[in-house]
């Protein structure tokens, strides 16, 4: 027998206030998974519509064009990452920066083609230390985001593919399949290229005209755009860490598990053994 | 007296959804006014107060620009953000103009001189709903 008896239970006490501490942060995930899918779903007529809105004006007539609908040479890339600010929340940060690293790695030589704009702390500093240009970045934000949390750097990413710092964004984030399943996704955000619509599109009056309609839409558009994909990475993240804690939660009842046998074992051996010395030491005593 | 749909919605979700008899917002092309049966149409909205008639009442709602989707049945307007007259936290407004009001006096960029206007005028409406000042 290794450890003392002693040891061991200071050992299962230590492991079942952690499992306390891993169910309670799982419990927490839990509702703000709830919450966070709630903002998503009151989010989603407000995406539908713009999105209906944008295709019909947009794609309404062929002579109106606009810069953010424009493909253009590409000198300079924008990479919008998503990340949390905390850890605790298994392979979430990581997949998405390996992903975005690699992707870097493929299409870049030097870092004057690129620049990230991060949101989430996590991100931030993995782009730090490795020395990765970042033009922008947000940490702090709200566990339910509300847009206007988001609205300056939103405004800010958008402006500078407008004022040609960026020639296409590209967002990556963790996109929210169901409470087990979250997928890394990369998604073209600038120009606007994918603007297909399933729903009838509507024929407008332009009030003043269309050019300085899209001036006003095209950017709201990208901004939620934005938006959107950060509730989407918001409710992964607390998926990702339910599902995180579950498993730290499991594998401390198994860890208990083995440690009480084990402390039975000792407890066993070592009455075994006391009892085997009063022996010898009575048939001593004859 | 015929009713058209009205629903204000913003990125947080829907602010406002009712049946009226007329709905009239600060376009950028100048006061719009929208009743039943309009023609579809499309129009970028200043920030400004929404007024929705409904028989003798008038509501009204803050927005702070988005634009005015027009169809014959209905009206929605899709704004950043917009809350109901009666929604308004005046302290948060008014400190909300205070800063803005600090921010243009001390001399900066283009950039945060314009976002500091933006936002002094977004306060200013956003009281200016809340005591029905129109």
């Amino acid at each position: 027998m290794g450890a003392s008896l002693r040891d061991i239970k200071a050992r299962i006490n230590t492991t079942k206030k952690t499992s306390q501490i891993t169910k309670a942060m799982e419990m927490v995930s839990a509702s703000k998974l709830n919450r966070a899918e709630h903002n998503a779903r009151s989010f989603t007529p407000y995406m539908e519509k713009i999105q209906e809105v944008v295709a019909s004006v947009a794609l309404g007539s062929n002579d109106a064009s606009h810069p953010m609908l424009v493909k253009r040479p590409v000198k300079k890339t924008g990479y919008l990452v998503i990340t949390s600010d905390r850890g605790l929340a298994g392979a979430y940060n990581s997949n998405v920066l390996r992903t975005v690293f690699q992707t870097i790695q493929e299409r870049h030589r030097s870092t004057e083609e690129y620049a990230i704009i991060a949101i989430g702390r996590v991100g931030l500093n993995f782009f730090k230390r490795r020395n990765i240009p970042v033009a922008l970045h947000i940490t702090g934000l709200p566990d339910q985001p509300t847009f206007a949390d988001i609205k300056e750097i939103a405004n800010k990413t958008v402006n500078m593919f407008a004022d040609g710092t960026f020639d296409e964004l590209y967002m990556f984030y963790n996109h929210f399949v169901s409470a087990i399943q979250q997928d890394v996704t990369e998604k073209k955000l600038l120009p606007l290229t994918d603007l297909a619509s399933e729903k009838k599109l509507t024929t407008y009056e332009f009030e003043p005209s269309q050019e300085e309609i899209l001036e006003v839409l095209l950017p709201q558009y990208a901004e939620s755009l934005i938006y959107g994909a950060l509730l989407d990475a918001k409710a992964s993240e607390h998926a990702a860490r339910m599902t995180a804690m579950k498993n730290a939660t499991d594998n401390a009842k198994e860890l208990i598990r083995t440690l009480t046998l084990s402390y039975n074992r000792a407890r066993q051996a070592a009455i075994t053994q006391e009892i085997t010395e009063i022996v010898a030491g009575a048939n001593a005593l004859q | 007296m015929k009713t058209i749909k009205v629903s204000v919605v913003t990125p947080d979700g829907p602010v406002y959804e009712a049946d009226v008899e007329m709905v009239s917002a600060k376009a950028q092309s100048g006061e719009l006014g929208v009743l039943p049966g309009h023609i579809p149409m499309v129009a970028p909205l200043e920030i400004g107060a929404v007024r929705l008639k409904k028989g003798n009442a008038t509501e009204l709602v803050a927005v702070s620009g988005g634009f005015l989707e027009v169809r014959p049945d209905r009206v929605t307007i899709l704004a950043q953000a917009a809350e109901r007259a009666e929604n308004i936290d005046v302290a948060r407004a008014k400190a909300a103009k205070e800063r803005a009001e600090r921010r243009l006096q001390a001399k900066q960029d283009d950039i945060d001189h314009k976002r500091a206007e933006l936002a002094l005028r977004r306060a200013i409406n956003r009281l200016n709903v809340a005591n029905r000042n129109f």
